[in-house]
């Protein structure tokens, strides 16, 4: 699962992943003509919305890209840098950026690789932006304020704005098909062309059928973590559902056993974990199965996981959606906990025993009784509740 | 030789958004420009005047953001390599050479003058940003970051607003 870093490529090797990214980076932006001011103005001036054509499409492509790996759980997005929103310091910094682009002509990709081609205005643009970020430097006692204030978190736009993922997704894919429009009949009345705006050529038409398909599969792609946890809901579904059991009394055996190829995931909430917890055992949310890192221990080899709650359907509720996942060797405990209490922890000693079968348990569940609460005990000093979270990666500018 | 043409538009930002995913992909952040610049400053700064850097409330906060030293950073490998990338596509293309690009009613003094400003001003801007229309309008976007398209936004709204009283520039 991405991000791939930091541990599948390392913070050295990174650096090296970033020049080849820049350096693709860099002859995209000039091969769409980003290094020319005057192209790039145009866009205000209406002779030229090269600018809005690669922006959006970047954007429209990246963002679609982005929600179906997150929905494909290929990519953690709890992982991966959202920028903050700090909200007077994101508008007054625009408006300044904005005055700064008419002025410029630039932003400060495009002047770099405007400089790079020997264009002078943008070499003149880049040594300005270094006297920009000094005297905003120099400055920074009177700014802060304002650059701190404000401060709303790694907020995400369709929550502030309370809509489902898709539907923003879908209504800026639409703003953005729109924009293409209008701006191309703008561009051409502006430059005296006659011909139509819009033709419907083979090129465009298949670009135009592939934006189509891909801006409907955001309603098709809900965030993965709420459809699944939705469908384990459904009653039918989850009874035509089968996951393996294990028993109170194998449960038990193992602990006492000291198995080391046994984990316990316990999908009570907090509290209650650390008021009572079965040795071997970690605290689980639902979210955790969909992170990066808390699911390592899931997937390691040879282990069985035993998934466990107050009740048994809980249990196999989370293990069903595990199994969607892709994980397996996952069992649920039969009865759940509080089956596991009643059988074992307060077993009856004075239950009286019929068969030789009966017999066994008898002797067996008087010990367990014993052996697992100084078990419990021992394991509630060594362990406390597992952290699963993991660090966002730090990106931005 | 002749210059050769740019690219459709829809395609390269087609490559460009797929180079962004892929650049979310692997590494977990995005794309940016302006954070590189802010490096060579505060390495620029830091290598002329020490004493300052140590006590300027601005440089002690990016030091120990930045723990590993202003430029064994991200961004400044990757503008690097936007410098390497954009000259090979320029050498392809027949479009290396010194040139002052400039709208017909203007001399180049003047917009040498204006472009300094112009980058003055986004640099400055994009400081409050936190990112420039790479790191946080783009890739803002990409991430559905409400700061991020925030940002984009304004840098648009406000240049289309300024647009009207600096045409001369351009027109």
């Amino acid at each position: 699962m991405g991000p791939l870093v930091p541990d599948i490529i390392g913070n050295q090797l990174n650096l090296v992943v970033a020049l080849f990214i820049g350096m693709l980076f860099g002859a995209i932006l000039e091969q769409a003509g980003f290094s020319a001011s005057r192209k790039l103005a145009g866009l205000f001036y209406g002779y030229d919305f090269t600018v809005l054509r690669v922006f959006f499409t970047a954007g429209v492509v990246s963002m679609f890209g982005v929600i179906a790996f997150d929905h494909f759980g290929i990519i953690d997005i709890n992982l991966t840098y959202i920028n903050p929103t700090f909200f007077w310091s994101a508008i007054v910094g625009g408006l300044i950026m904005g005055l700064g682009f008419i002025l410029g002509g630039f932003c400060p990709g495009t002047g770099l690789c405007a400089a790079a081609i020997g264009k002078i205005d943008g070499i003149f643009f880049v040594i300005g932006s270094f006297l920009g970020v000094f005297v905003f430097a120099e400055g920074y006692p009177v700014f802060e304020g304002i650059y701190k204030a404000a401060n709303w978190g790694n907020v995400r736009i369709f929550e502030t704005l309370n809509m489902p993922q898709g539907v923003f997704a879908f209504l800026l894919t639409s703003v953005a098909v729109f924009a293409f429009w209008a701006t191309s009949i703008i561009e051409n009345r502006v430059n005296g062309i006659k011909r139509p705006a819009v033709r419907f050529t083979p090129y465009y038409v298949s670009l135009g059928v592939i934006g189509g398909a891909i801006a409907l599969s955001s309603f098709v792609l809900p965030q993965r973590q709420d459809s699944l946890l939705k469908k384990v809901e459904d009653r039918e579904f989850i009874n035509q559902c089968s996951v393996n059991k294990i028993t109170p009394d194998e449960l038990a055996y193992r602990i006492m056993d000291n198995e080391n190829n046994i984990q316990i995931f316990d999908f009570r909430n907090v509290v209650e974990f650390t008021k009572f917890h079965l040795p071997k055992s970690v605290s689980f949310k639902a979210g955790n199965l969909f992170e990066k890192e808390p699911v390592k221990a899931l997937s390691t080899k040879g282990r069985i996981s035993i998934f466990t709650a107050d009740d048994e359907l809980t249990a196999k509720k989370m293990a069903v959606v595990a199994q969607e996942l892709g994980f397996d060797n996952i069992r649920i405990l039969e009865g759940g906990l509080s089956n596991f209490k009643s059988q074992i922890l307060d077993f009856d000693t004075l239950s009286v025993a019929h068969s030789r079968q009966e017999m066994d348990t008898y002797r067996f569940r008087t010990k367990a009784r014993k052996v697992i609460p100084v078990m419990i005990e021992q394991a509630k000093k060594s362990s406390g509740v597992v952290k699963t979270a993991a660090k966002r990666v730090i990106g931005g500018c | 030789m002749e210059q050769k043409k740019y690219m459709n538009s829809y395609l390269a930002g087609a490559c460009l958004g797929l180079l962004l995913l892929a650049t979310i992909y692997i590494t977990g952040r995005g794309l940016g420009a302006s954070g590189a610049i802010k490096s060579f400053t505060v390495a620029a700064v830091e290598t002329v005047a020490k004493p300052h850097t140590d006590n300027a409330k601005f440089y002690k906060e990016y030091t120990t953001e930045h723990p590993e030293g202003p430029l064994t950073n991200w961004l400044v490998f990757e503008v690097v390599g936007v410098l390497i990338g954009a000259f090979i596509s320029g050498l392809i293309s027949n479009r290396l050479g010194f040139k002052m690009e400039h709208g017909p009613k203007i001399t180049g003094r003047t917009r040498a003058v204006t472009a300094m400003i112009g980058g003055a001003l986004f640099s400055f801007g994009a400081q409050f940003g936190r990112g420039c229309t790479s790191g946080a309008a783009l890739s803002g976007m990409a991430v559905l970051s409400t700061g991020g398209i925030l940002t984009m936004m304004a840098i648009f709204g406000s240049a289309f607003a300024f647009a009207y009283f600096f045409r001369k520039l351009w027109i």
